[in-house]
């Protein structure tokens, strides 16, 4: 089973501005049927705001990992966590502190590259990190007009990517909403996983996470 | 051994110990209908799908065992949703058992079809749509274990007619690891080092209050919680659904606090140094306006439920963990820090010092205390030959019947007035619907209380307006020989609805008159199988009630005409702090 994000209504998830103030929280929960309507519906009903949600399932299929975004700003993370808790089909919960988490995002976009914008969009993509999946070179039609990209970086990357491409116009866009895993311990941290969310020198590590 | 699901159902249910099932049948569940007639499980048949919900609450209210109601899928499900979120309110550990269209049927709007377990999802503690017949025994196991364990409440489980129809190889859990629950696992015991900060605490305390709550009940822990408040003097008010959590007789007890809370229950907590609050949750209707609320208190809050800690007011010391539990290790933590040992006997309520805490003296709180008890007793005034007051019927009532009476209510003015007047002296004889305000729950929960405890008087006090909306039920107690007495506190009005329009909409009554003699209640009662007498006057309260305690085979109904203009005081108006409480009518704008 698997989701895509649910925004809250009013968030804006593009740069500028003071950043909101998010919490992950991931949680183990059985993958039994309509568990993801019992943890959206347990936001709801409570009135806490996801910013993002993210479900699938784990190595385990008898389990799925949710990471959720959650907007502090509508209630303290401890009751969140707590009400959660109380799901019979909620496992285990863990509130992973921006610097102790590993976090990734994912992007699609589709941007408007004409002949004139093609190599500086493409310049971009690469120096991101990001790939080109669709139109790419080929001339004639939408396909020699427009460009699909993927980008998978730390959220704050891809904030700024899509800051940065949508002077050229962005024709479609899906991003995936994060997800993340505990960092490991210090001895063990691998090199490139040490950048904090967001700014674009996370960008150029790539896929590491 | 091959079963049909709908025979590993009731087996389940037998191997649960169930000795009655509230419920209507219906074609979803028609098949789980026919092995009841094979069962020792008594089938109590209600006459609305709303009935069996209340009568299984009011059973569990009385018994501490898990209440069972079934009924069928569409419309049977959904009459039940509201007992459901009533139990959800009140931690009333219950188990519904639904019809649902066939599995092949789901998702194709069939005949009755209805998605419950989405309706019902956040108004239940766990809900389970089964799909093989074979999970049933374990789902039904898992159901009971789930609505009674932890803070309880009720659940669900929704079995399609084709799962109920399918055959299935018997076998019944051995045990809890029998279960699939991978995520759920209540904590009972306190932490040990929150236990002694907060024996600390209360040695430390020159203005403390035992804030106890329905939770009490729950945990069965009304004899821990006398130890406790006579070993450290303490006094102790009894929320709405603690009320016979503790003795409202005994000289430490201050009765109901909150919006109609009495003055000295409602001014301890304001003026307290101290709250400790068992299995309570600040809920609104004690709190009145939460900044205001109990300023100079620190607060222990012991709760089963951790998201409770800190959900309304954060507590200087939490602890989760079943009251019953706690309050064990609370007690062997004060008496390592000192507090002697149990006198034996009931503390005087004018009682100083007590061992332990240095320099502590409780004196001076307690002087205070039974100043305001003395100077702002709860009050009324029966004229003679003046119209009858509900608090006079009450109190009548209360004297007319033995100790050990279960009184249900309804939700409104009669309500607040009998949970006021009535003297709790032993737990669980108190029926009522708190958190949700259900009108309608006296009748069919009394009925449950009845069926759960047929040795004791069950008496429903009710409004005009509740009994209109179940009172259907008293033709299932007539046909089941269920002999409960309903008290109708009838002023004609819904009256809580009236009070606030009175003093809050400038006397405009929009919509709250209900006549006092449409439908007759004394007719109406006697074509349901029931005795029916009406009161009009003062005098003729104590004949009625002892004629209706006389009467056990059938049940009674007596139409009490009270007066339309009383009103329950004290009273906080909602949103205000409780320092604002108006005692009398005359502090009150627009009184009578």
């Amino acid at each position: 089973m698997s989701a895509g994000p649910v925004p809250s209504a009013a968030v804006p998830a593009v740069g500028g501005g003071a950043p909101p103030r998010h919490h992950i929280v991931t949680a183990i929960v059985e993958n039994k049927p309509a568990v993801l309507t019992r943890v959206a519906s347990l936001f709801s009903r409570r009135g806490f705001n996801i910013f993002s949600l993210v479900v699938a399932p784990t190595d385990d299929e008898r389990f799925s990992r949710f990471t959720i975004v959650v907007d502090v700003e509508s209630a303290p993370l401890e009751q969140i966590m707590k009400q959660l808790d109380k799901l019979v089909n909620v496992v285990s919960i863990t509130e992973l502190a921006p610097d102790e988490a590993v976090e990734r995002e994912m992007l699609l976009v589709t941007v408007e590259a004409g002949a004139a914008a093609r190599d500086e969009v493409a310049a971009l993509v690469h120096r991101f990190g990001g790939t080109v999946l669709d139109g790419a070179g080929q001339g004639g039609g939408a396909a020699g007009d427009r460009m699909t990209v993927m980008l998978a970086a730390t959220p704050g990357a891809i904030d700024e990517f899509e800051h940065t491409v949508r002077p050229f116009g962005i024709v479609e866009l899906q991003r995936t909403g994060r997800v993340a895993l505990p960092k490991l311990g210090p001895r063990t941290a691998p090199v490139g996983d040490t950048t904090p969310l967001g700014g674009v020198a996370g960008a150029h590590q790539g896929e590491a996470g | 051994m091959r079963l049909t699901g709908a025979q590993a159902l009731i087996k389940s249910l037998e191997m649960q110990h169930v000795e009655v099932i509230f419920g209507l049948p219906g074609g979803a569940i028609l098949p789980v209908y026919d092995p009841i007639l094979d069962s020792s499980i008594r089938h109590v048949l209600v006459r609305h799908e709303q009935g069996a919900g209340h009568m299984a609450e009011g059973y569990a209210h009385v018994t501490g065992r898990p209440g069972v109601a079934m009924v069928t899928s569409g419309p049977g499900a959904t009459n039940i949703v509201t007992p459901l979120a009533d139990a959800a309110m009140d931690s009333i550990p219950i188990v519904v058992i639904t019809g649902q269209v066939a599995t092949t049927a789901i998702g194709t709007d069939a005949f009755q079809e209805c998605p419950i377990t989405g309706v019902t999802m956040d108004i239940t503690k766990h809900n389970w749509l089964v799909t093989d017949a074979q999970d049933l025994p374990r789902v039904i196991a898992e159901a009971f274990h789930v609505a009674t364990t932890g803070r309880p409440g009720p659940v669900l489980v929704d079995v399609p007619k084709d799962v109920s129809n399918a055959q299935m190889d018997w076998y019944w859990p051995a045990g809890l690891e029998d279960l699939d629950l991978p995520g759920y696992h209540p904590q009972t015991e306190g932490d040990p080092e929150q236990v002694r900060r907060a024996a600390e605490l209360i040695l430390g305390a020159t203005r403390p209050v035992i804030y106890a709550g329905g939770g009490i009940l729950k945990a069965r822990a009304a004899g821990a919680l006398r130890e406790l408040a006579e070993r450290t003097g303490i006094p102790v008010v009894t929320t709405l659904m603690a009320r016979g959590a503790f003795p409202d007789r005994h000289p430490l007890c201050l009765g109901m606090p909150g919006m109609h809370g009495n003055y000295t229950a409602v001014t301890a907590m304001q003026r307290a140094n101290l709250l400790i609050a068992l299995g309570s949750r600040f809920d609104d209707r004690v709190t009145g306006k939460v900044s205001a609320f109990a300023p100079d208190a620190r607060v222990i809050h012991v709760d089963i439920d951790p998201a409770e800690l800190g959900k309304v007011r954060r507590p200087d010391v939490a602890i989760a963990g079943d009251c019953r539990v706690v309050i064990e290790e609370l007690l062997r933590a004060l008496e390592t820090l000192g507090l002697g040992p149990s006198t034996g006997s009931p503390v005087s309520g004018t009682t100083s010092a007590h061992d332990g805490g240095e320099g502590r003296d409780l004196g001076p709180w307690m002087a205070q205390v039974h100043a305001w008890q003395e100077q702002f007793p709860l009050s009324y005034t029966q004229e003679d030959g003046g119209a009858l007051k509900p608090q006079f019927v009450v109190e009548t009532l209360r004297d007319m019947t033995p100790d050990d009476t279960i009184v249900a209510a309804g939700v409104g003015q009669h309500q607040m007035w009998a949970s006021q007047y009535w003297k709790f002296d032993n737990p669980y004889t108190w029926v009522n619907s708190g958190g949700a305000g259900t009108m309608g729950f006296a009748v069919p929960a009394a009925i449950g209380a009845k069926v759960g405890r047929p040795d004791k008087m069950v008496w429903a006090i009710d409004g005009d307006g509740c009994f209109q909306m179940t009172a259907q039920e008293l033709v299932t107690a007539s046909a089941e020989r269920i002999p409960i007495k309903v008290a109708i506190l009838n002023n004609a009005y819904l009256g809580m609805v009236r009070q606030w329009q009175e003093l809050f909409y400038e006397e405009r009554y929009s919509e709250v008159y209900l006549s006092p003699d449409l439908p007759d209640y004394v007719k109406w009662a006697e074509a349901m199988g029931c005795v029916g007498l009406k009161v009009e006057s003062a005098e003729e309260v104590a004949p009625a009630i002892e004629k209706a305690n006389g009467i056990d085979d059938r049940p009674v109904v007596i139409d009490f005409r009270t007066d339309a203009f009383e009103k329950v005081y004290p009273m906080v108006p909602a949103g205000s702090s409780n320092d604002d409480i108006i005692v009398r009518p005359s502090e009150g704008e627009g009184g009578r």
